[in-house]
């Protein structure tokens, strides 16, 4: 069956299939019916059409996105192949946190439904990989057994709170293997309600009886549409209002259309292709057709409609029919007719869209010219129709209208005819694959017509490149039985589509060619979820006031704001939420020395962010963060990024290559990760790729990626960073100044929070020591913890401690700033501090800050003469010697120069003197 | 001086000594801690209750313990240790983990030994340990899951804490101490040095991360602190088994000049302890008591110059050319020398004033500079040797001229012009 892979050796194209049949006047897109895709060197095409189930190329090569393809459409220029999407999600598409709320352990096949809005149904076309069957189980049935191991079930849906269980209703349009249902047919286009009651009329007469289910999907139509944006919405109502008119167009197939009714998107093709060949109209017709047919598709895909224009409706149409597409299954009878068809189109059409023409031309450079006029044929003719029912002023106007009736009579008959194909196709399909590639006879034929038509038009490349794909198609059957692994990966890679935008291209043969095999598969350490063993006594709660006060002044203690970075705050919190609600991306390099709160802003920014979107009020995001200092290497940054986005731990190159391809590439579904990069210095490198990464990373245009980097120094952009990293860092920086006393009080304050421990005066007096050391926040919260300490200490009963006074405080200062030199000095013994005054006299003898020891033992006997102490051995001066330099108070050289070793003072020789003058007194 | 006679009605006196050894060995070999530190009780107090608060109420705390070499710093948090684990509370709580700067030279070893202490190495399961990487995510993590009130509080020792301050990027201390600043398991991080600088090697950040608490260890005993100490040192306890005799401390004044002498040098009682060992060690049957001359002795030996030892083995034309070297020196102020100079200085005394030593040839006094400069009397100042004639090095004495002089008046059978060269340096004519 379908299998998936994204490591593709060779890449894949893609191509329309057929001609674009509408054209979309405000979003200037083109749609188009179905898509072929191949891979190169390959022969065996796939075609996907609306309505099937598809798999998006994402981030986790083994588990594709899934979705329901509603809509395929291009843009003028044809660069650009899109498609909307109708979303489904895996559980591990889930947030962590969120995946509890299903209650129940998920079946391994299981996707959910998905209702939320976060997501972009729009995507890349090129990303399609293949199609994929899909299943809806009721709710309370059992999953079947898994012998169909690709095929995927829906049971429940996810509207991004919570599971629920899923209204049949919109799945009730089954994929391509399963048929319409008989009833369904019957059904008008009038499922539409913004249909124009023109069009309406002869729906009701066809069918007496709309069943209130379809009412309902009505309803729900119009409540999916509403939740669209406004551009979107009143093009799509505009759509439905050509679709419904153009009815009336149809009526004069009637004649031709009996017995053939099969409308494959093969025939369909042909159609398209076939427009130049026959000047005019025969497009629109088939079009007419097709929307005559979407109409009464339209009621059972309620998803579909989610989608911005009724174009999709056509296309869901074709996608139903199309998989049922085989070689066998076209005659040749088939093919003829749509000529017909489209001679008739033309004539209705000429008047208006001929005008058009000369337009479309000047303003369509690309290749398809010659298509894009085709596209615009159609479109204009409808927009006519409906204007003329507006103002019958309009002379084309009139021709629909009078053959409304017999439109009727021949879409309900090519329904008949469709059913009949559906059924039989169905039992055919069943055993084969979801993907049916047109046969080559077929493909050749209509590759034939495509050759007579470009030579009239002169259509070079068009032509060319709709040649190109049938002369590769041997069956698709035969490569899959190929039993040679290439043959079979090949096969696979053909039914996988991957995208082959322009410059994508490049990337996809890139990317590491490994199986998927080889893939990540975890062992078991990899996934142990270490932790400190619990402890078998609960801690203690704080007891008294001065305990409760340390508590809340231990800098781990989150506290319930954070003031005094008010202003910095509100920067990075505009700049994030403006990026998140954009889904653009940015970097910001944010500076400052230790203990001025960047980190802890950050934090708090992304908490309120977080309780924003989970208010709704901006788009859910994710946040991820990083620490320089973490890591053992600047590469494993990658490792880190990729594990938390995705929980995938993989080597430092490979996570880097999956970033590269995840940032870069239009991934559906994607939401914005915020990524904050703490000490972001040391990921400095000698090429500065990481660097590098994380900052280009934002700057692509799919990467949805805001980029948070913290440090220290304030000109590391311009110290370590070479050009083209800085440049990419932009110019978004902050500095983070370290606080002043009345802000470090304010934060003392603020944490202690009512709880009386603190004098005011003592307070102060933290706040302004620190302020003019270092301004650093932490250090200012361990003093006043330590002060705390030294109060309990001070009073006998650690209940009965009082406030902490200015006392306390200024012992907490001295502890924590006095140097220990002179201490350490007074404390040593007779014959080190001897020594230390030998240094110093030999020093001054010198005019040096340097002696060597034995200099300084010279110095030193005579001192110790002059002391009356029995001088000491060398290898004793030695000793004493080494004693200091231990201590940091001599620096010293290494110990085996012996007697030839230079010493210096590590103090200042005036603390030395201060010091122990004290002790002689 | 010291009090102890060991006549033991029950025992034989052989046993009684061998007992008294055995209790003084543990005491000086620091095999067993003492009862309480001696003077250091405020910051005993301040420790404990430090690591109390770890324990009890998951207070991340972080503190150094500074002071030099044979203050007492283990054993002080030995003591505190001992004294935690007994509270009934903790016992089972707390998670010690020791590590050593000299033995984890560098964070991965560091972090396999922290990983191994804690036995969290059985989740990682049969692949013991993973790359560096790995093995630092994985603590991380294990430390980011805990949190205040229900993880185990982990209580990091880093004995030579001035080491781990040379890591890469200090990796390590950054990661404990910002756990020990952040919500996470509650750890402790101790830190012990001699450094008394070793704040400054900190990185500014992980500097920022330190709570700043440092206890400094500097005794300031004075000497009559230290000679209760030495008494209640060699004191045997109240319990010994059978023999309870306690002979006065004998106020010799020749004893308390030696342990004055050694307060001098140094206040520590690691030297102390080797200086009783020593005069332990002179203990047995026949002698059954510590007397002021074993104490003199010890200490003499203790004192003892290394260098004057190598000088007594030296031959005389070794001792010759020291000599030489030492007029050299004093010749050119201390500039560094070359065999050839130190050969000519020879030589001219062996012209003028030698009577006694005959004349030696060229090889065979560079045979004995050789040797002179591998016991490492002098040393070669040069950093490349290879490209120098052994003749032409320049050198550099590594003696001082007393201990050249006293070397001189000891050497058995010195013959007297040389020792009156020593002194006299042959004058240029």
């Amino acid at each position: 069956m379908v299998r998936y892979f994204t490591r593709l050796r060779m890449r894949r194209i893609y191509k329309w299939g057929g001609r674009p049949y509408i054209f979309d006047r405000k979003l200037k897109s083109y749609g188009f019916e179905y898509l072929n895709m191949s891979v190169e060197g390959q022969e065996a095409v796939t075609t996907v059409t609306p309505g099937q189930y598809i798999l998006i190329e994402g981030n986790d090569d083994e588990y594709p996105f899934v979705a329901k393809l509603l809509k395929f459409f291009g843009d003028e220029s044809h660069k650009q192949k899109k498609a909307l999407v109708q979303w489904f999600l895996r559980l591990s598409e889930v947030p962590q946190n969120k995946k509890l709320l299903l209650g129940r352990s998920p079946h391994p096949q299981e996707i959910f439904y998905y209702l939320g809005r976060a997501c972009d149904n729009e995507i890349n076309a090129e990303s399609i990989l293949g199609t994929v069957d899909v299943q809806h189980v009721p709710e309370d049935t059992p999953f079947p057994e898994p012998g169909t191991k690709d095929t995927l079930y829906v049971k429940l849906s996810w509207d991004t709170k919570a599971f629920n269980v899923l209204d049949p209703v919109l799945m009730q349009d089954t994929p391509a293997s399963t048929p319409p249902k008989p009833a369904l047919p019957l059904f008008p286009p009038c499922a539409s309600p913004t249909a124009t009651p023109v069009s309406r009329g002869p729906v009701r007469r066809a069918l007496p009886t709309p069943d209130p289910t379809v009412m309902r999907r009505a309803g729900s139509v119009s409540d999916t549409r509403a939740t669209m944006s406004a551009g979107k919405r009143s093009t799509l109502e505009a759509e439905s209002i050509h679709s419904a008119s153009k009815l009336s167009a149809s009526k004069i197939l009637s004649a031709k259309r009996r017995g053939s009714a099969a409308d494959t998107p093969g025939v369909r093709k042909k159609l398209q292709l076939s427009i130049g060949a026959s000047p005019g109209k025969k497009m629109t017709r088939a079009d007419v057709l097709c929307e005559l047919l979407d109409e009464e598709m339209e009621s059972e895909k309620v998803i579909s409609l989610k989608l911005s224009s009724s174009v999709s409706h056509s296309l869901q149409h074709g996608c139903s029919l199309s998989p049922m597409r085989s070689g066998c299954k076209t005659p040749n009878g088939q093919r003829r007719f749509p000529w017909k068809l489209s001679s008739i189109s033309l004539d209705r059409l000429s008047p208006t869209a001929l005008g058009e023409q000369d337009l479309s031309r000047a303003t369509t450079p690309s290749r398809r010219k010659e298509s894009a006029m085709a596209i615009r044929k159609p479109a204009l003719g409808v927009l006519a129709e409906e204007d003329s029912e507006d103002s019958p002023m309009q002379p084309i106007a009139l021709t629909p209208r009078s053959k409304r009736k017999s439109a009727q009579l021949v879409s309900l008959r090519i329904r008949k005819q469709l059913n009949l194909l559906d059924n039989t196709q169905e039992l055919i399909s069943d055993g084969d694959d979801d993907c049916f590639v047109p046969s080559k006879k077929d493909l050749q034929s209509s590759s034939d017509e495509e050759k007579t038509d470009s030579e009239e038009e002169t259509r070079g490349r068009n032509c060319k490149t709709s040649v190109r794909t049938p002369c590769k198609t041997p069956s698709k059957k035969k490569d899959l039985q190929s039993s040679t692994d290439e043959g079979k990966t090949e096969s696979e890679e053909e039914t996988v589509v991957r995208k082959t935008r322009g410059r994508n291209c490049k990337t996809s043969v890139r990317t590491p060619h490994k199986k998927p095999s080889k893939k990540v598969t975890p062992s078991t350490p990899r996934h142990a979820t270490p932790s400190i063993p619990s402890r078998t006594v609960p801690a203690r709660q704080p007891g008294n006031i001065l305990e409760e006060a340390r508590a809340r002044l231990h800098v781990s203690s989150v506290p319930e704001s954070l003031p005094c970075r008010e202003q910095e705050f509100q920067d990075i919190y505009n700049f994030v939420e403006s990026k998140v609600m954009d889904g653009t991306g940015g970097c910001m390099y944010i500076s400052g020395v230790p203990g001025t709160g960047k980190t802890a802003t950050i934090h708090e920014v992304i908490r309120c962010l977080q309780h924003a979107s989970d208010m709704d009020e901006i788009p859910t995001f994710r946040f991820i963060e990083i620490n320089g200092m973490k890591m053992t290497d600047p590469h494993q940054a990658y490792v880190q990024i990729l594990q938390k986005l995705t929980d995938q731990k993989v080597t430092a190159d490979h996570a880097a290559a999956l970033l590269e391809k995840r940032f870069s590439n239009p991934a559906p579904k994607k939401e914005t990760t915020v990524l904050l990069v703490d000490e972001l210095d040391l990921l400095w490198t000698r090429k500065q790729n990481v660097m590098y990464n994380l900052f280009d990373w934002p700057t692509r245009r799919h990467a949805r990626l805001v980029v948070l980097t913290i440090a220290n120094t304030m000109d590391l952009p311009e110290r370590i960073m070479i050009n083209r990293v800085a440049s990419r860092l932009g110019l978004t920086r902050m500095s983070f100044q370290p606080y002043s006393f009345k802000q470090l009080q304010q934060i003392i304050t603020s944490r202690l929070n009512k709880v009386k421990a603190f004098e005011e005066d003592a307070l102060q007096l933290v706040s302004r020591k620190v302020a003019a050391l270092s301004g650093d926040a932490r250090r200012c919260l361990d003093i006043c913890r330590r002060a705390t300490e030294i109060c309990e200490h001070s009073t006998s009963h650690p209940s009965s401690a009082g406030l902490v006074r200015m006392n306390h405080v200024m012992e907490a200062l001295d502890e924590m700033f006095s140097s220990s030199y002179i201490t350490a000095i007074r404390c040593a013994s007779l014959q080190e501090q001897l020594f230390l005054r030998a240094v110093i006299a030999e020093f001054r003898r010198l005019g040096l800050e340097e002696a060597t020891f034995q200099q300084v033992f010279v110095q030193h006997r005579a001192l110790s003469r002059v002391e009356g102490l029995q001088p000491i051995s060398v290898s004793e001066g030695l000793a004493v010697c080494q004693r200091l330099g231990a201590c940091r108070l001599l620096l010293l050289e290494a110990s085996r120069l012996d007697m030839l070793q230079r010493v210096r003072l590590n103090v200042s020789q005036d603390d030395v003197l201060y010091a122990l003058k004290a002790v002689r007194d | 001086m010291s009090k102890r006679k060991v006549k033991e009605t029950h025992m034989p006196v052989g046993e009684c000594i061998s007992q008294v050894q055995m209790i003084l060995r543990e005491r000086f070999c620091h095999q067993r801690l003492p009862e309480k530190p001696v003077g250091m009780e405020s910051q005993h107090k301040h420790l404990l209750e430090l690591l109390r608060r770890t324990a009890v109420h998951g207070e991340s705390n972080s503190v150094l313990i500074v002071g030099p070499r044979g203050s007492g710093k283990t054993m002080l948090l030995n003591c505190v240790l001992r004294e935690l684990l007994e509270v009934k509370d903790v016992n089972k709580n707390v998670l010690p983990v020791h590590l050593n700067g000299l033995l984890q030279t560098d964070d991965r070893i560091a972090l396999k030994e922290i990983t191994r202490q804690l036995n969290l190495e059985n989740v990682v399961g049969d692949k013991v340990f993973g790359s560096f990487a790995e093995n630092l995510a994985f603590l991380l993590e294990a430390l980011k899951k805990g949190d205040r009130s229900s993880s185990r509080p982990v209580l990091f020792i880093l004995d030579e804490f001035d080491l781990f301050a040379h890591h890469k990027n200090q990796t390590l201390l950054y990661n404990l101490l910002d756990v020990s600043q952040s919500a996470q398991a509650p750890v402790a991080v101790i830190g012990l040095t001699c450094r008394l600088d070793v704040l400054e090697l900190l990185e500014k950040r992980v500097k920022s991360r330190f709570s700043h608490r440092q206890i400094h260890l500097l005794s300031s005993l004075s000497f009559i602190q230290y000679l209760d100490n030495v008494r209640s040192q060699l004191s045997l306890p109240q319990d010994f088994p059978d023999t309870n005799f306690y002979d006065e401390w004998n106020d010799d004044q020749s004893v308390v000049d030696v342990l004055q002498r050694h307060y001098n040098s140094s206040k520590d009682f690691r030297s102390l302890h080797l200086l009783l060992m020593l005069a332990l060690s002179r203990v047995s049957a026949s002698k059954p008591a510590i007397k002021p001359t074993d104490l003199l002795e010890a200490s003499r030996v203790c004192m003892v110059d290394s260098k004057a030892n190598i000088l007594h083995g030296l031959s005389i034309l070794e001792l010759c050319l020291i000599i030489a070297m030492k007029h050299l020196n004093d010749i050119y102020e201390g500039e560094p020398f070359n065999f050839q100079m130190v050969h000519n200085e020879f030589k001219k005394f062996l012209q003028r004033k030698s009577h006694s030593i005959h004349n030696f040839d060229k090889p065979v006094v560079i045979k004995a500079f050789e040797h002179l400069q591998q016991l490492e009397l002098i040393k070669s100042m040069d950093s490349s040797t290879a490209k120098i004639q052994k003749e032409y090095q320049l050198m550099k004495l590594l003696l001082d001229h007393s201990q050249i002089m006293e070397a001189l008046q000891k050497y058995p059978q010195c013959p007297t012009d040389v020792k009156q060269w020593a002194i006299v340096p042959v004058l240029e004519t």
